[in-house]
C-alpha cells in the first residue's frame, strides 16, 4: 500500500511531531509513505473567511498535485471536510470541467487518518501502547462534516493500557472556528471556557482529537491556566509503542 | 438602562454587541438553562420518530419545491383567499407593509390592536410604526407581553423572553400591572397575565397575526401556538390582519401533515402544538368579518434569486438552530442586533438588509454545523454563511482602506505564501524568526501583537519547533539516500 501524506500547512509549521507520528505509524503498518514537498495548504482558512478566489487557487493546486496519487492521507478532519464539501462548489463557480472531473476522480482517494486506518487498511489495533487517561474531543468537522462516527473510538479502544474517559457535551464546539477565534475572540473564549469545564471534569491526562486546530485552541487555554492536561493528536497516541518514551 | 438595539441598520457589530452580554452572567445562565430544556425535549421527541430523517427530507423537498414555484403558488393563494372573502395586499418592503396595516386600522377607527406573536412584524418594526400612527399594539403572547411591559427586546424566535427568568417576570408584572403582592410562582404569573389580557381580548376589535403557513390550494392561513391567545385573536375581533413573508406558502393542505410534525418537535419539543388554527377567508357570523393578508417581500425575492442563499427561505422559524448553537448559547439573541438571532438570523438578517448592514453576522459562527444537523428543512446554514462571507469580502475588495485591515492583509500575504512551496518555506522561516521574539523559555507564546493579540487574549500558542515537518522529511530523505548509496 502506498499513500501520500498531505500534512497540512499548520501541522507542517506548528505541529511537526504529528507528521512524524503519522509517518512512524503508517510505516510500522507497512504503508509506503511519500511526501510531496510542493504541497502548501488546502485553502480552508481562505474559503471559510470569505476569500473565495484565493481558496480556489489553493484547491486547484491540491488537485493538480495529487490527481495521480493512489491515496492521500490527511491527519486533519477539517482539511478533509474542506476538500470534500467545498472544492466542488469552488470549481463549479471558478474552475472548469477538467478540474471538476479530476476532483471527482480524486475525492474517494482522499482520506482522513482514522478513515485510512479503519476503512482502507482495515486495522483497529495498530499496536500502540499509551498508559494514560485520555479524553477524546470530537472536532466538529470530523463529527458532522466527515461523519467519522466510531472510527477514532475503535482505534483508541485497542491501544494498550489507555483509559478512555467520556466527556460531557461531546458534540459541542470548542469555539475555535479558524478566524472566528480572532474575529470573535471573546465569544470564542466563552465557548472554550465551557469546553474546558467538561474536559477538566474527565480528569484526563491527555486530550486527543483528529485535529490539531481544536487542540491548539484547547491546549492554548490549558497552558495559559497552568493546567496539567496536555493536548495530543490521535496520530501521536497511535504511534506510541512500548519502549518509546511518550 | 438602555435596551438592546435590535435594528440591524444601527446595531453594533456582533463582536461588540456580545461584549456586555458576556458579562451578564444571569442572562447567560437563563439562556443556557432554557435552551438545554428545549433541546432535551426536542431530542427525546425526535428520537421516538423512526422516520425523522425521511420527514426532514420530505419537509425540505416541499419547501424547496415551493421556492422553485413561488410565483405560481402565491397567485394561487391570492385567488383562493380572495374567493373565500379575504383581501390580499402585496408589500414590497417594511415601509409599505406598515402603511398598508396602518391604513386598514385607520379605516377601522382602531386605537388599539391585539397581536399574536409574529416575527415578521418585528422584522418590519411594526409596533413603532403603529405607535407613530397613534395605534397601541398589545402583545398577547405571554413572552411578548413580558418583553413589551419590561421594555425589552426578544432574544429568541420561538421563546423570545427566554433570557428573562420568573423572578424578573414577577418584578415586571408587579410594577406594570400594579400588583405589588404578586408571588413569583408560574401559576400566579400566568394568572396575572390572563386577567390583564382577558380585558383586551374582550374589548379590542382588531387583531394582527403572522402566519406559520399559507395554503395555496385553499387560500388558508395556519397559525400554531401554545397559549390559546392566538385562538382568541383569530376568533374574537371583527377585523383580522395576517402579515406573512411571501415564502410562507405551501401548495396543499396535506403538506401540513409533514410540516406540523417537524415544526412542533423542532420548536418546542412537542408532538403537536397545543393550538393549531386554520382559517380561510370570512365565514358569516363566525369569527372576523373582515380579513386581510399582507404578503411581504422585503428582500425575499432577491434571496430567491441566489443559488446558494435561496435555501434560507425554506426556514419555518422553529429555532432549533438557536437552541443547539454554541455561539447563541453564550450570547443569546440580543447580540445579533435583529429579531432574527442565532444561526438562521446570521444568514437571514444581512440578506434582508441587502448585504448593506449586519455584515458581521455571517462571521458570528464557528461553522460547527450543529445548526445544519438539527434543521428540520435541511438548510445548510454553514454553506450559506460561507457564501455570505465571500460577499462581504468581495465588498471589501472594492474599498481602498482594505489594506489597513490586518485580517485582509494577512489573508493576502498567506495566499501569496501558499502559492508555491518555495514561498511557503520562506514564510515559515520568517515566521520562526519573528515568533522567536515572542516565545518564552518554555517554548510557548503568551502575548502577540495586532491580530495575534486576539488569540492570546485567552490562549497561549506553541512556539515553532526547530524543524518544520518538511525540513525533517527532507533531512530524512537525504540521509536515506546517503545510506542507500
Amino acid at each position: 500500500m502506498r499513500a501520500s501524506l498531505f500534512i497540512t500547512c499548520y501541522n507542517d509549521t506548528l505541529f511537526p511531531q504529528t507528521g512524524r507520528a503519522v509517518v512512524q505509524l503508517l510505516e510500522r503498518l507497512g504503508v509506503q509513505i511519500d511526501f510531496q514537498p510542493a504541497q502548501t495548504c488546502c485553502g480552508q482558512m481562505h474559503a471559510n473567511t470569505g476569500f473565495r478566489g484565493e481558496a480556489y487557487s489553493q484547491a486547484k493546486r491540491f488537485v493538480q498535485l495529487y490527481r495521480d496519487t493512489e491515496c492521500v492521507v490527511i491527519p486533519s478532519s477539517s482539511c478533509v471536510a474542506m476538500i470534500r464539501d467545498q472544492y466542488a462548489g469552488l470549481f463549479e463557480e471558478l474552475g472548469n470541467e477538467e478540474l471538476r472531473r479530476q476532483l471527482a476522480a480524486l475525492l474517494p482517494r482522499v482520506l482522513e487518518l482514522s478513515e485510512f486506518l479503519t476503512d482502507k487498511l482495515g486495522v483497529e489495533d495498530v499496536g500502540a501502547y499509551f498508559p494514560h487517561r485520555v479524553a477524546y474531543h470530537a472536532s466538529c468537522h470530523g463529527l458532522r462534516g466527515l461523519q467519522i462516527g466510531e472510527r477514532p473510538f475503535k482505534l483508541l479502544a485497542k491501544v494498550r493500557e489507555l483509559k478512555l474517559v467520556p466527556i460531557e457535551n461531546l458534540d459541542r464546539c470548542c469555539g475555535f472556528g479558524g478566524t472566528f477565534s480572532i474575529k470573535n475572540a471573546e465569544v470564542s473564549t466563552a465557548m472554550l471556557d465551557a469546553k474546558l469545564v467538561d474536559l477538566l471534569a474527565t480528569e484526563a491526562e491527555f486530550c486527543t482529537a483528529l485535529d490539531n486546530s481544536c487542540l491548539m485552541h484547547v491546549g492554548g487555554a490549558l497552558h495559559r491556566r497552568n493546567l496539567k492536561m496536555r493536548p495530543i493528536h490521535l496520530a501521536e497516541i497511535l504511534a506510541s509503542t512500548e519502549g518509546i518514551a511518550t | 438602562m438602555s435596551g438592546p438595539v435590535m435594528d440591524p441598520r444601527i446595531a453594533p457589530p456582533f463582536p461588540d454587541a456580545a461584549l456586555p452580554i458576556l458579562q451578564n452572567t444571569q442572562l447567560r445562565k437563563n439562556v443556557a438553562h432554557a435552551t438545554d430544556v428545549i433541546q432535551a425535549k426536542r431530542n427525546r421527541l425526535v428520537a421516538e420518530k423512526q422516520d425523522w430523517q425521511e420527514l426532514r427530507t420530505s419537509a425540505a423537498a416541499i419547501r424547496a419545491h415551493v421556492l422553485a414555484n413561488l410565483g405560481k403558488y402565491l397567485e394561487e393563494f391570492e385567488t383562493n383567499c380572495t374567493a373565500a372573502g379575504g383581501v390580499v395586499h402585496w408589500a414590497k418592503d417594511a415601509a409599505e407593509a406598515g402603511q398598508i396595516i396602518v391604513e386598514i386600522l385607520r379605516e377601522e377607527n382602531a386605537s388599539e390592536v391585539i397581536k399574536i406573536k409574529t416575527m415578521t412584524s418585528a422584522e418590519i418594526q411594526l409596533n413603532p410604526a403603529l405607535e407613530a400612527a397613534g395605534i397601541a399594539a398589545v402583545e398577547t403572547d405571554l413572552a411578548e407581553l413580558i418583553l413589551q411591559l419590561g421594555e425589552d427586546e426578544g432574544s429568541h424566535i420561538v421563546v423570545p423572553a427566554l433570557h428573562v427568568n420568573r423572578h424578573q417576570v414577577r418584578e415586571i408584572f408587579a410594577r406594570k400591572m400594579g400588583l405589588p403582592q404578586l408571588p413569583d410562582d408560574p401559576e400566579a404569573l400566568t394568572a396575572a397575565a390572563r386577567t390583564y389580557l382577558r380585558k383586551k381580548f374582550l374589548s379590542v376589535s382588531t387583531a394582527i397575526s403572522g402566519a406559520n403557513f399559507l395554503i395555496a390550494e385553499s387560500g388558508s392561513v395556519a397559525i400554531v401556538e401554545s397559549e390559546g391567545n392566538g385562538r382568541m385573536c383569530l376568533t374574537l375581533p371583527r377585523t383580522l390582519i395576517a402579515l406573512a413573508g411571501i415564502e410562507k406558502v405551501l401548495p396543499r393542505f396535506s403538506d401540513l401533515e409533514v410540516l406540523l410534525q417537524v415544526l412542533a418537535r423542532s420548536a418546542t419539543g412537542e408532538r403537536l402544538n397545543p393550538y393549531n388554527s386554520l382559517w380561510s377567508g370570512v365565514v358569516p357570523d363566525d369569527g372576523p368579518q373582515r380579513f386581510h393578508v399582507v404578503l411581504l417581500d422585503n428582500g425575499r425575492s432577491e434571496i430567491l434569486g441566489r443559488k446558494v442563499e435561496r435555501q434560507t427561505l425554506q426556514c419555518i422559524r422553529c429555532a432549533a438552530c438557536l437552541n443547539t448553537c454554541p455561539v447563541y448559547r453564550q450570547t443569546g439573541g440580543h447580540a445579533y442586533g435583529s429579531p432574527y438571532g442565532g444561526p438562521i438570523g446570521a444568514i437571514l438578517t444581512p440578506q434582508l438588509e441587502h448585504m448593506r448592514h449586519a455584515q458581521s453576522l455571517p462571521y458570528a459562527s464557528s461553522l460547527c454545523a450543529a445548526c445544519y444537523e438539527v434543521c428540520p428543512v435541511k438548510i445548510n446554514i454553514p454553506e450559506v454563511l460561507i457564501d455570505l462571507r465571500a460577499q462581504v469580502v468581495d465588498q471589501e475588495r472594492e474599498e481602498s482602506r482594505r489594506w489597513f485591515d490586518p485580517m485582509y492583509l494577512g489573508m493576502k500575504v498567506a495566499n501569496f505564501a501558499f502559492g508555491d512551496a518555495g514561498r511557503f518555506r520562506m514564510a515559515q522561516s520568517f515566521g520562526k524568526l519573528g515568533l522567536r521574539f515572542f516565545t518564552g523559555k518554555d517554548g510557548w507564546i503568551r502575548r502577540l501583537p495586532s491580530l495575534g493579540s486576539r488569540w492570546t487574549l485567552s490562549r497561549d500558542l506553541p512556539g515553532m519547533a526547530d524543524q518544520t515537518f518538511r525540513e525533517w522529511w527532507a533531512k530524512r530523505e537525504a540521509e536515506r539516500e546517503k545510506g542507500a548509496r
